[in-house]
Formats: structure tokens, C-alpha cells, sequence
């Protein structure tokens, strides 16, 4: 079998990603141009750490959006000669390079890294979002009214804290399951908060301007509607919005893990920032608890948030990873990098075919690092206020 | 002090026993039992002779006494053989009580492992002794290497050492246990051959140098830039107090200030954290030992789950549950004891 150098494998990558370098390339071009107008961001862009971060993060984005013009075959597809090829090797009948080797499938391992950012990129963070919308629409209240809606959803919140992570997803993320209704209740569950707090973030806000109100929760709740029968229902009228049931699993246990951490500091800001003037001015004025809770202490809250989110992106990611690596929830030939890992780096083919494992080992990390980075430049400047 | 510890331990048996509810209810689902039936019923049986089994041995009974059965608040019925009127135990390889007895966690029954073909309790001993094993050479290197580069880092804030050091931690934290068990593994094991990849001789022929190593750098490290990160931000806080001012003005030299005055205060914050750590570092384990075939709880968790032991499953729960609510009980009362500041009335 044929194969080419260590020189032309590294210039035939950066060739593959060339989306990727000019949507960077744009990208950094207008967030620097730019800098002065885009407040936190355009400060960010101001630090060396975070301009690393920034990039990292931007390079798994768009890797993510053009996986399809970069990957050079199907990810899935089986090319029987290249079965544990090396690195740079090329299949004899097609004349396709495998920059970074086949593995024990005979799959191109490149393309399945590059197809594995477009699954990690889509599931954590929207993951994140419904967590933090769910964390929020509890977390406030708890601060805010304290007694006994706070005892009652704080112990809710440890119980799931307590629960090793582990453990959940053994419990929760099983093809056995999927055969009771568990899963759907607890995505019907949870897909209610996202309808429930944009209402009544309209509401609140709105509710003495009936003309505009109305356009703002019926917008809200068919668009909610459609997605929400789409993704617990599997039932979207106009077939656009389908999500598979191992994915929904999947999704839904993310969700669960990780909303009790984002309830914990929604909970805390909201104790914290209660005692400033501008909520007892709000509170003299008569203003309602809810606007008082999403008008003037949400928006307050948004610095740590964001650093929070950056941070809880990376961990979302590493808890998929964690799923796929134990070979829950997605399908054995799903390309997401914990099932590469897992596949990769059992001792005998971590010993003779290292590539399999190491690439998207080192994929995975360095995406969590550029999350990672990025969160630090975060603090750093919302602190420098 | 004590009301307070009492008060904690009660919340403490609330969540232990809701969660070890939860825990039950999720390993009898109806899929899981039909499994299990289907296993110990062998070859080619009907829908009915499931159905007749899983009654017969007490499967359909009500979860409440069920649970109640598995605490040991509720007598447990020996199974008779309709046929013969003769007492068979439910599984061939665990004895069963011959009158109705309270047989439970309680009175330290833990059950009978389908996987295994054991009782629950020989194996879990035995595997949460090899877990220890692990634990402590974590701990052993985790966090001395962590509180250092805490201590160092925070020290001199916005210093160079300060920013190479806390690069250093943000990028260990971006590297789960599976991450970082690759690349050590091929680093070290396939690439330098220094280390070996697997633990498994780490319990037949003991712990050395060789086989051990690479389990634990692997868990170490993603807990150290968390640790160290921790302990930067405490150290970091008191070097700016009045009273490190106060000492530096005095004349006492940098060094003697760090040790005497700023160490005791700055370490309060991260023995919390490190007491945290814990339930991280059970997925840890169960990565890890997995990873490099060393058979201790970690590698039981796994087997259980995905052999559909479910008296395993809810053994390895509890202990797990137990061992993450006693190290928050520890770290508040540790934080409570260490912390001047704080008095518990």
C-alpha cells in the first residue's frame, strides 16, 4: 500500500480545513476591526489568552458547519484495505489519503474526527441552553421568595448532585430504557421551560402594552409548540424538527446532570444581588416578583453566567465524551469522539494503531481548552469593571 | 455543634434513602426484569414462563415492600417450588433464608450478584479494597502537586510564574481521565515503553512503579488544575488582606510572611474543595480502571450495569451515594472547625 510522507500529511490537513481558515480569517479580521463596539467580546479580544481561546473555539465551529466539505470520505463508509492503516496511507482503489489512518473498522479516522465536532457542536451546547434556561426559571425564584421554594427545589437540586454522574447515565442512558416512558417525560419536562420563561419574559415586561404583547407570547408559543411536539413527539407536522430517540436520551441526561449546578449559581446571584438598591427601588415601585426577578436581576447576573456557560460547554462536552467512551446512548457507528476514544483505546490497539485513539483524544481536549481559555479571558475582563 | 451534626446526618439518611429509592426504581424497570428473567430462565421460554418466574420469585410484589425487602424493613419470603412444595433458593449460587427473615442492607445482605454468580458483599469488599489502594496513591500525589502550584501561583499575583502555571491548571481541567489516559498510554507505554498500559498485575504482584503509574498520573491529573485553581484564588485573596500588609510592613521578609501568615488562612478554602473532589473522582475511578483492567469498583460498576446485575447495581449505588454525602458532611464540618470565622451555634 501506498502512503505519503509525514510532511505532505501535515500540509494535506492544512489544505482539507481550508474553510475553515478563511471563515477564521474573516472572522478575526471583523472582531478586530470591530473591537471597540462589541463590549465584552471586543474586550476578550484585547487578551492573549483569550485570542487563543476565541480561535481554538472558532476553528471547531467552523470544522463543525463545513465537516462535509472537509472530511474526505463518509465517515462511515468502510474501505476494506485501509483497516488499520497508517497514517497517510492511501486506499488503493479510490486514491483517497487517509491523513490520520483507518481504524479497526476500516473508516477514515480524519473525517470521523471532523464529523465527530459537527455532533459534539450541536448536542452540548444546546444542551447547555436548555440547562440554563431550566437552571434560571428555578434558580430565581428559589433566591428570591427563599422558605420553602427554596428548601424544596434546594434539596431536589443536591439529590441530583449527589448522584454520581456515572451512575445516572448507567441508570439513564440504556437501550432498555428507551422502551419505558421515561425519557420522553423528562424531555417533556424539561422542553417546557424554554416556552415557559420566554412567555413570561414577554409577559412581564410587555403586559401593559396588550398590542405588543400579544404578537410577542403567540410568537413564543407557536414556535415553541412546533419545536417542542417536534423534539418530544417526534411529531412535527411539517417533518423539519426530528431528533433520533437514542439522541433525545442522550440530550435529556445531559440536561438533568448539569441543570442543578447552573440552579446552584443562578440561586446564589439572585441572594447576592436581592440586596442591591435598584431591586428595592424596583420592589417600591410596586413592580411584579417576576419582572423584578428577569428584568432586573437576570440581566445583572450575565457576567458570571456567561463565564459559567463557556465553562459548562467544555464540561457538556466532556460528559458526552464520557457517554460514548462507556458506549451509551450513541449508535457503535456514531464518528463522536468518545466513541472513537473508546474504540481507540483498548490496550492492544492503543499499542500497535495509536492514532485511532490519540486523534480524537486530542481533538476533544483541545476543544475544551479553547472553551476553557476563553471562560478565563471572560473573568478576567467582566472583573476588570 | 453536635445539634448541627445531627441535623446534617438526618438530611443526609433523607437523601441517602431517596436517592437509593431512585436507584431501585430505575434497576427494576420492566425492561431490566424481563432481561433478567430471560437470563435465569435459560433456553426458549414463553412470555408466560417470564412472567410466572419473576412472580414466583417476588418481582411483582409491590416496590414499597420490595424496597422495604432490599433495606431489610420487610421480611424476605423464601420461594417455594409450586410443583414440590420444596424451598429453592432464587439463585443458584446465593443462599436464601428457609422461614421469612429481615434480610436487608441493614442486616448487611446486600444481595446476590447475577454477574458474578457470588454474593454482592464478598465482591464488593473485595473490589472497594483495590479501590483504596488507588484512591491513595491519588490522593498521595494529587494533592501535594496541586496545593503547591496553588500556593505558587497565587502567591504573586499577575507574576509570570503566576500566568504559566495557571495555563498550566486551565489545560490539565480540559483533559478528562479518558483523554489523558490516551495519550499517557501512548506516550509512555507505546511511544518510551517506560510505563506499563495495564494495572491488572497491580493485584496479583502488587503495586509498583511500573504498573501503577499511568492509573494514577491519569486520574491525577485532571483533579490537580481544579485543586490548583482553587487554591490560587484563596491565596491570591488573603495576599491582598490587610493583615499580610500589615506583616510586610512590619519587615518580616516574603518567605516568612507566606508561611506563617498567609498558608494556614489560604488552605481553608481548598480542603473543601478537595473533600468535593470526591464524587469527580469516582467517574474517574470508573474510567480508569476500566481503561486499564484493574478490577476494582470502578471495573464492578461497569460489569454490574451492563450485565443487568441489579442487586450489584443498587449496592454500587449506595456505596456511592454514601461515600459523596459523607464527604460533604466532612467538608462542613472540616470548613466549620478550620475557619475561625464561622461558628456553628
Amino acid at each position: 500500500m501506498e502512503s505519503v510522507g509525514v510532511i505532505s500529511i501535515i500540509a494535506g490537513i492544512i489544505g482539507r480545513f481550508w474553510p475553515v481558515w478563511l471563515s477564521l480569517a474573516a472572522m478575526m479580521f471583523l472582531s478586530f476591526s470591530f473591537r471597540k463596539k462589541l463590549g465584552l467580546y471586543g474586550q476578550v479580544m484585547g487578551s492573549r489568552v483569550g485570542v487563543v481561546g476565541v480561535m481554538i473555539c472558532g476553528f471547531w465551529l467552523f470544522t463543525a458547519i463545513f465537516a462535509d466539505i472537509i472530511g474526505t470520505v463518509d465517515p462511515r463508509v468502510q474501505l476494506s484495505a485501509m483497516k488499520n492503516a497508517i497514517p497517510g496511507a492511501t486506499d488503493p482503489e479510490t486514491n483517497v489519503v487517509f491523513y490520520l489512518g483507518g481504524d479497526q473498522l476500516a473508516r477514515d479516522v480524519f473525517s470521523r474526527v471532523v464529523h465527530g465536532a459537527r455532533i459534539v457542536l450541536t448536542i452540548a451546547p444546546a444542551a447547555t441552553l436548555i440547562a440554563f434556561i431550566v437552571g434560571i426559571t428555578l434558580g430565581l425564584p428559589a433566591g428570591y421568595f427563599g422558605g420553602r421554594v427554596d428548601n424544596t427545589l434546594s434539596f431536589l437540586a443536591n439529590l441530583v448532585l449527589a448522584f454520581p454522574v456515572i451512575l445516572l447515565f448507567y441508570l439513564l442512558v440504556t437501550p432498555g430504557i428507551m422502551e419505558t416512558p421515561i425519557p420522553y417525560v423528562m424531555a417533556g419536562f424539561f422542553f417546557m421551560f424554554p416556552v415557559i420563561f420566554f412567555v413570561t419574559l414577554f409577559w412581564t415586561k410587555f403586559s401593559a402594552r396588550p398590542e405588543k404583547v400579544w404578537i410577542y407570547v403567540a410568537v413564543t408559543l407557536v414556535l415553541g409548540l412546533w419545536l417542542y411536539v417536534g423534539l418530544v413527539f417526534d411529531a412535527d407536522p411539517l417533518g423539519i424538527v426530528h431528533i433520533e430517540p437514542n439522541e433525545l436520551n442522550i440530550f435529556v441526561a445531559v440536561v438533568f446532570a448539569s441543570s442543578p449546578g447552573v440552579f446552584r449559581i443562578v440561586r446564589g446571584l439572585t441572594l447576592d444581588i436581592m440586596t442591591r438598591d435598584y431591586v428595592s427601588a424596583a420592589q417600591t415601585r410596586g413592580e411584579a416578583p417576576w419582572y423584578i426577578m428577569l428584568w432586573e436581576i437576570l440581566p445583572n447576573a450575565r457576567g458570571p453566567l456567561i463565564v459559567d456557560a463557556c465553562l459548562r460547554i467544555g464540561y457538556t462536552t466532556i460528559l458526552l465524551g464520557t457517554l460514548g467512551f462507556f458506549g451509551l446512548g450513541m449508535g457503535s457507528e456514531s464518528p463522536d469522539w468518545g466513541t472513537a476514544i473508546k474504540d481507540g483505546s483498548k490496550i492492544a490497539q492503543l499499542r500497535l494503531f495509536t492514532w485511532q485513539g490519540v486523534s480524537p483524544a486530542l481533538a476533544l481536549m483541545s476543544l475544551v481548552l479553547g472553551l476553557n481559555l476563553l471562560a478565563d479571558a471572560l473573568r478576567e475582563e467582566s472583573l476588570k469593571d | 455543634m453536635f445539634g448541627f451534626i445531627l441535623k446534617r446526618l438526618g438530611v443526609m439518611a433523607l437523601t441517602a434513602l431517596c436517592l437509593s429509592f431512585v436507584v431501585f426504581m430505575f434497576v427494576n424497570l420492566e425492561p431490566n426484569l424481563k432481561k433478567l428473567a430471560i437470563f435465569q430462565t435459560e433456553s426458549r421460554a414463553t412470555a408466560d414462563d417470564l412472567n410466572r418466574w419473576l412472580e414466583r420469585n417476588g418481582y411483582r410484589d409491590n416496590y414499597l415492600v420490595r424496597y422495604g425487602r432490599w433495606i431489610g424493613l420487610a421480611q424476605k419470603q423464601p420461594v417455594m417450588d409450586p410443583t414440590t412444595g420444596q424451598q429453592v433458593p432464587r439463585f443458584r449460587y446465593c443462599d436464601d433464608p428457609a422461614v421469612p427473615t429481615y434480610s436487608g442492607v441493614l442486616q448487611g445482605d446486600f444481595g446476590c450478584s447475577t454477574a458474578f454468580r457470588t454474593t454482592v458483599a464478598s465482591k464488593l469488599g473485595e473490589s472497594l479494597r483495590a479501590t483504596g489502594i488507588l484512591m491513595f496513591w491519588v490522593m498521595i500525589t494529587m494533592v501535594p502537586i496541586s496545593l503547591l502550584i496553588g500556593v505558587l501561583a497565587g502567591m504573586r499575583e499577575g507574576s509570570k510564574t503566576d500566568r504559566t502555571l495557571s495555563i498550566g491548571s486551565i489545560a490539565t481541567t480540559a483533559t478528562p481521565e479518558y483523554v489523558s489516559g490516551v495519550l499517557f498510554t501512548a506516550l509512555f507505554a507505546t511511544g518510551l515503553g517506560w510505563l506499563n498500559g495495564s494495572a491488572a498485575t497491580a493485584l496479583t504482584q502488587g503495586v509498583s512503579f511500573y504498573n501503577f503509574t499511568l492509573p494514577v498520573m491519569t486520574m491525577a491529573i485532571y483533579g490537580i488544575g481544579y485543586i490548583a485553581r482553587m487554591t490560587r484564588a484563596s491565596m491570591a485573596e488573603v495576599m491582598t488582606s490587610q493583615y499580610i500588609r500589615t506583616a510586610r510592613l512590619k519587615g518580616m521578609s516574603f518567605r516568612a510572611v507566606v508561611m506563617k501568615h498567609a498558608l494556614r488562612n489560604a488552605l481553608i478554602a481548598p480542603f473543601t474543595v478537595i473533600m468535593l473532589q470526591f464524587p469527580w473522582l469516582l467517574t474517574g475511578v470508573v474510567v480508569v480502571e476500566s481503561m486499564f483492567n484493574y478490577k476494582g469498583f470502578g471495573y464492578l460498576l461497569v460489569q454490574a450495569a451492563s450485565n443487568n446485575d441489579i442487586d450489584m447495581v443498587l449496592a454500587c449505588g449506595l456505596v456511592s451515594v454514601v461515600l459523596v454525602l459523607m464527604t460533604q458532611l466532612i467538608s462542613d464540618i472540616g470548613y466549620a472547625f478550620l475557619n475561625p470565622r464561622i461558628r456553628v451555634s
